[in-house]
């Protein structure tokens, strides 16, 4: 196994694009319906649902019946949401969390095994083979994979340890519980994309880093670092709308209650079940939306630099 | 000195491998074991071999059924997903529209949006879709296999048409140039020329992609609420706890069958997989 056979499109003569000529009217047919097809697919199910989105956290709805039954509230939705729904804050304080810890665990310790490894150390393979493992496991069945470790009654943790917690129950903790087993998929992914990263490192900047008598530590920050850079921003990207995403451990786990709450799951109990608080369930939602929104420009803007140097 | 670094080193990253494999083998181990040995000697012991938990958890949980809505979910979802994004990088790396920029972004920005952000409007009108009772059974597009198939392909869309376009950017100028000189339309170049070329890139994005949309989880759990018995493996494992899944040692059996179709991939196609994350994100 080894990380990338596949040549990764580089700055390289830029092939296929020219000028475009005007088409026979065949053609140009063609290439309307190439690109309407997939359009039609993700501006209707992504992009109309998201405006609407906006539109119906402004009313308040069960959503049984049509759309003549919304009363339209204003931001009202958005003021109960800070004022007095109680799990708001818990869950964007679990958001946050979540996304510290996912930057200070996980990320950075993928950032280092893929340092590490990425020096042909022996049984390198095997050891990334381990770190990635997880990265194809669902995080539902990361929950249920860990709840081996954690159950109180027959969890290996509370055995081993002679302890008596709930780890996926105690509110005090079980947030951490949940972080642990994200941290154990998470790792590797991020391992994954800055190994293929260092791959583009020009290894004769490392030896004349080494001739210069640079310390590793040296060399690190200032050969690789500054190379990994857009590397790094789009990790920051990903572990960020992660972080915002977050739904399906805690789902699993018990629905996104009790110490769990977070944005994402909040959405999902107002609408699903018994609750069906349809202009509520909105608002939160658009609340997600803007704020992935900051992170997605952010990454659009880094995508297309790239495109534009090419 | 250096050598003895790098013997630490080794030695280190040793440990941490074993306690990322840790959790996984626990699941193995204990997925063979008796409970009623388990219970009587607690887990941190050794004995009770068997492998009736696989057999109880195959035969109790109908776990048969939930694989078969997997692969009913995953295969024309994959099929499309990739189709779909092939038109569009076809396009997006051939010609230089004013409008190309516009699209990636569209496509991409819809990718990165939360799933959750989107849950009424898509609930809601999945819910007005008639449907007729031959394609979905509850009469509309809600709780339908149909449903689940679109908004899977729709937001997988983004992603493979940048990595597909990105690929197609490096093939030669010269093979279009040389076809247009023969006459060959836009849909032969894109079909007959084009497409054969980046096999390898398709390989990857199917291998990723058929792994990430068995493991979803949000739109299959919503949308198919209702229905229980539709759900594809990964969210019927939610609904089987407790119901079927008594103990642990049944829990981890059903844990590794619903584990193994993705870790089959991950051990045969790990180049494919790997590739296919590399290839978005680095050059993302």
């Amino acid at each position: 196994m080894s990380v990338p056979e596949l040549p990764v499109p580089e700055a390289a003569p830029r092939g296929g694009r020219r000028p475009s000529r005007r088409l026979p009217w065949r053609d140009r047919v063609v290439v309307l319906v190439m690109v309407a097809l997939p359009a039609v697919f993700v501006i209707a199910l992504v992009w109309v649902p998201a405006v609407l989105s906006v539109i119906l956290s402004f009313g308040a709805w069960n959503g049984i019946g049509d759309v003549s039954t919304i009363q339209w509230i204003g931001t009202q939705n958005y003021r109960d949401i800070v004022e007095i729904y109680p799990p708001f804050w818990p869950a964007i304080r679990h958001n946050l969390i979540w996304l510290a810890f996912l930057f200070l665990g996980p990320t950075l310790l993928g950032m280092f095994l893929a340092v590490v490894l990425d020096r042909n150390m022996r049984f390198s393979r095997f050891y990334q083979t381990a770190f990635y493992l997880p990265v194809v496991l669902s995080l539902a069945l990361t929950g249920f994979i860990w709840q081996l470790m954690y159950s109180r009654d027959q969890g290996l943790i509370n055995q081993v340890f002679g302890t008596d917690t709930d780890w996926y129950g105690d509110p005090s903790v079980n947030l951490w519980a949940a972080l642990v087993a994200t941290a154990w998929r998470h790792t590797g992914y991020i391992m994954l994309i800055y190994l293929a990263g260092l791959k583009g490192v020009d290894s004769s900047l490392r030896e004349a880093a080494a001739v210069d008598g640079a310390s590793e530590a040296k060399t690190f920050f200032q050969v690789i670092f500054p190379v990994m850079r857009p590397i790094n921003m789009i990790v920051v990207v990903i572990v960020v709308i992660e972080s915002i995403r977050a739904f399906d451990l805690v789902w699993v786990i018990n629905r996104g209650t009790n110490g769990l709450e977070l944005i994402g799951a909040l959405v999902a109990q107002n609408v699903v079940g018994e609750a069906s608080r349809y202009g509520f369930g909105s608002a939160l939602a658009v609340i997600m939306m803007v704020i992935s929104s900051v992170f997605i420009t952010l990454y659009l803007r880094v995508v297309f630099r790239q495109e534009r140097e090419r | 000195m250096n050598k003895n670094r790098g013997a630490i080193a080794t030695v280190c990253m040793g440990v941490l491998a074993l306690i990322w494999l840790f959790p996984l083998l626990w699941a193995v181990l204990n997925s063979f074991r008796d409970y009623a040995y388990t219970q009587a000697h607690g887990y941190a012991s050794f004995g009770g071999w068997t492998l009736q938990n696989y057999v109880d958890v195959w035969q109790n949980a109908e776990l048969g059924k939930y694989f078969v809505n997997s692969v009913i979910i995953t295969v024309p979802a994959v099929v499309l997903t990739l189709f779909l994004s092939s038109l569009a990088a076809f396009v997006l790396a051939r010609f230089s529209y004013r409008f190309n920029l516009a699209l990636l972004g569209i496509f991409l920005a819809a990718n990165l949006l939360p799933p959750q952000a989107l849950l009424v409007p898509v609930f809601r009108m999945y819910r007005e879709v008639p449907l007729p009772m031959a394609m979905s059974d509850t009469g509309h597009l809600l709780g339908s296999y149909w449903g689940l198939i679109g908004i899977n392909v729709a937001f997988q869309i983004g992603f493979c048409t940048f990595v597909l376009s990105n690929y197609m950017k490096t093939l030669p100028i010269e093979i279009y140039e040389s076809a247009e000189v023969d006459g060959a339309s836009v849909w032969r170049q894109y079909w007959q020329l084009t497409m054969p070329l980046v096999r390898p890139a398709l390989a990857a994005l199917a291998t990723l992609q058929t792994t990430w949309i068995y493991n979803e989880f949000f739109w299959a759990t919503v949308l198919l609420g209702g229905q229980g018995d539709k759900f594809p493996i990964t969210s019927a494992l939610n609904n089987l706890r407790g119901q079927f899944f008594t103990d642990y040692n049944l829990l981890s059996a059903g844990s590794v069958l619903i584990a193994l179709p993705v870790l089959l991939v991950f051990f045969v196609l790990q180049k494919h997989f790997v590739a296919g994350l590399t290839l978005g994100s680095t050059k993302g």
